[in-house]
């Protein structure tokens, strides 16, 4: 139906966005590609030169990146079971009728909303540091010795925080897919006597399973590049027991001034990102067609 | 008995679900509690802490010490400013995609997500000496241009989804009438689609509130807004829970009464209409 002339003016409208999203992918990206075959230090400035994939393969065997390499995964895997896990059960548990949902449902969603240099150092120093930290204070109560979790658990606190945050997410959204289940055919199940955990597997967890794919697929994009929480709270440490891929990115090229071995790592990080995009790039995709 | 049931039940559920709430909402009470302590209070056992006196002295200290205002006003102009800008270019474009699809609407569409899944870290060092050498770092022009690109996608997709949803007919009926493309866009579209675009505004400017890798890696003090200015606790200074508990209770509190008000377009935002 669309005339001429409107195909015209629709095209100019769409350019802007289009031209500087291109520009944001291209331009910085490709710069990012062209240092990461270069031997480049901030700290040795004139002295750039070509080195081939000498970068790629320094990033690669060196420890640390096997380390953050594994960190990373262990970040995003122990997350995510978390958030999808705790996630359904809240969901389950914020459906049915009671008292008080809205403000629950409130207290619920909050942290979410708290920004992560902030849940960071909350959980920090407020409840895991081994002095003055809640933790600590109910482990003296119990007579029992103060765990030190950052140093002695760092990976696994971090984990604790950022699942946190995230758990807020996956509720929201798997309990707004709930809404959407048909009460009819779930009291028609009832009434046929099927038991609770039968309508569970065989009604709720089918017509959730688009639902937690689509949280576990947004989720995996945003913590694939956690690093404030990592940042305030262990600085990758000990050692590099709580080093991610961007972490270990940033302390190679901002703090060792290595740009050429940063940027390969960043490249390494690109790469293992578009794997997962692509995946969840076919189920909106698919969402798009109906 | 059915009935008996149904009565212990609905207790159990509240009684969980409330005690659940609480739980995950702790940690952002005790913030709160903790900020209305002196800095000797806050540290003692939790009783005690409960137990003690309550003051304003922190946030004196907090404003006092690091001149908390001008972060907080550096987070406004930020989030604002890029919300707005993304808002002014993904407007027309969002627009054009809903009412005059073209073959390759949709290619179009998921190309932008794309942009979206590139690790930040991927960029991070061109960004880096790019800023260095147009001397952007630390100021807030150059951060508002980074965070209207990478929640561009995002806001583009937000209203896509919306624009979507307003019938094409009424376009169609007011053409027949003679109406020309400004007056469409001007005196139909626009007041339909104020509240899918007043929704898009107050999620990006909680995602752009929050951002936390940009904002910590090229700003230092001028340029810094709130996620900046509370990563500058995490030296052993931080160790004063109530000055560090006022300052955070101040950069949360904002964005927590936002956030409240926007839990369905979270939903449909954050999943790029994929769950509504």
């Amino acid at each position: 139906m669309a005339t001429e002339h409107s195909r015209t003016a629709a095209r100019l409208m769409v350019s802007p966005a289009v031209i500087l999203l291109f520009l944001w992918m291209i331009v910085p990206l490709g710069m990012t590609i062209y240092f990461s075959f270069l031997r480049y230090n901030l700290l040795m400035p004139g002295m750039e030169s070509w080195t081939g994939f000498d970068n790629y393969y320094y990033f690669i065997t060196q420890h640390a990146f096997w380390d953050a390499l594994v960190n990373t995964l262990l970040l995003v895997g122990g997350v995510l079971v978390i958030t999808v896990v705790g996630g359904v059960a809240l969901a389950l548990l914020l459906d049915q009728p009671f008292k008080g949902q809205g403000i629950v449902r409130v207290m619920v969603i909050a942290p979410f909303f708290v920004m992560p240099t902030v849940s960071a150092l909350v959980w920090k120093n407020m409840f895991m540091n081994p002095v003055n930290g809640m933790f600590a204070h109910i482990a003296k109560a119990f007579g029992l010795q103060p765990f030190d979790f950052l140093s002695h658990a760092p990976l696994a606190s971090i984990i604790l925080i950022v699942a946190w945050s995230w758990l807020p997410f996956a509720t929201l959204i798997l309990l707004t897919a709930l809404q959407s289940l048909d009460r009819e055919q779930m009291e028609a199940a009832e009434m046929d006597g099927a038991s609770w955990l039968n309508r569970f597997i065989y009604l709720t967890v089918p017509h959730l399973t688009r639902s937690i794919t689509v949280v576990v697929l947004i989720q995996t994009i945003f913590l694939l590049s956690v690093f404030a929480e990592i940042l305030v709270t262990t600085n990758g440490g000990p050692g590099t027991a709580s080093t991610n891929l961007p972490y270990l990115v940033y302390a190679q090229s901002l703090l060792n001034y290595d740009v050429g071995g940063g940027s390969a790592g960043g490249i390494i990080a690109v790469i293992l990102a578009n794997i997962v995009a692509i995946f969840l790039m076919r189920m909106i995709g698919k969402n798009l067609e109906t | 008995m059915s009935r008996k049931t149904t009565a212990t039940r609905q207790a159990v559920v509240t009684v969980a679900a409330w005690t659940i709430g609480f739980l995950i909402f702790f940690p952002i009470l005790w913030t709160i509690i903790l900020s209305f302590k002196s800095e000797g209070d806050a540290i003692k056992a939790p009783l005690d802490v409960l137990t003690s006196t309550w003051s304003l002295e922190s946030y004196h200290e907090v404003q006092e010490r690091s001149n908390y205002l001008k972060h907080f006003w550096n987070s406004v102009v930020l989030s604002l400013g890029s919300t707005l800008l993304a808002l002014l270019i993904a407007i027309p474009a969002a627009w054009s995609m809903a009412f005059v699809p073209g073959k390759r609407t949709k290619d179009l569409l998921m190309w932008m997500l794309s942009t979206k899944m590139m690790p930040a870290v991927g960029v991070l060092v061109p960004m880096y000496l790019m800023f260095r050498d147009f001397g952007l770092l630390d100021t807030r022009i150059g951060l508002v241009v980074v965070l209207t690109l990478i929640n561009l996608p995002i806001v583009v997709w937000m209203l896509y989804t919306y624009f979507k949803e307003i019938p094409g007919e009424i376009l169609e009926a007011a053409r027949m009438d003679g109406a020309n493309l400004r007056s469409e866009i001007l005196y139909i579209l626009t007041p339909m689609a104020v509240p899918g675009i007043a929704s898009t505004l107050l999620l990006n400017v909680i995602l752009a509130w929050n951002e936390a890798f940009w904002t910590l890696q090229l700003t230092t003090s001028n340029a810094a807004p709130l996620t900046q200015f509370i990563a500058s606790y995490s030296s052993p200074e931080g160790l004063f829970y109530a000055k560090l508990s006022a300052a955070s209770t101040m950069a949360i509190a904002p964005i927590l009464i936002l956030g409240w008000f926007s839990q369905k377009q979270l939903v449909r935002g954050l999943t790029f209409g994929a769950v509504k």
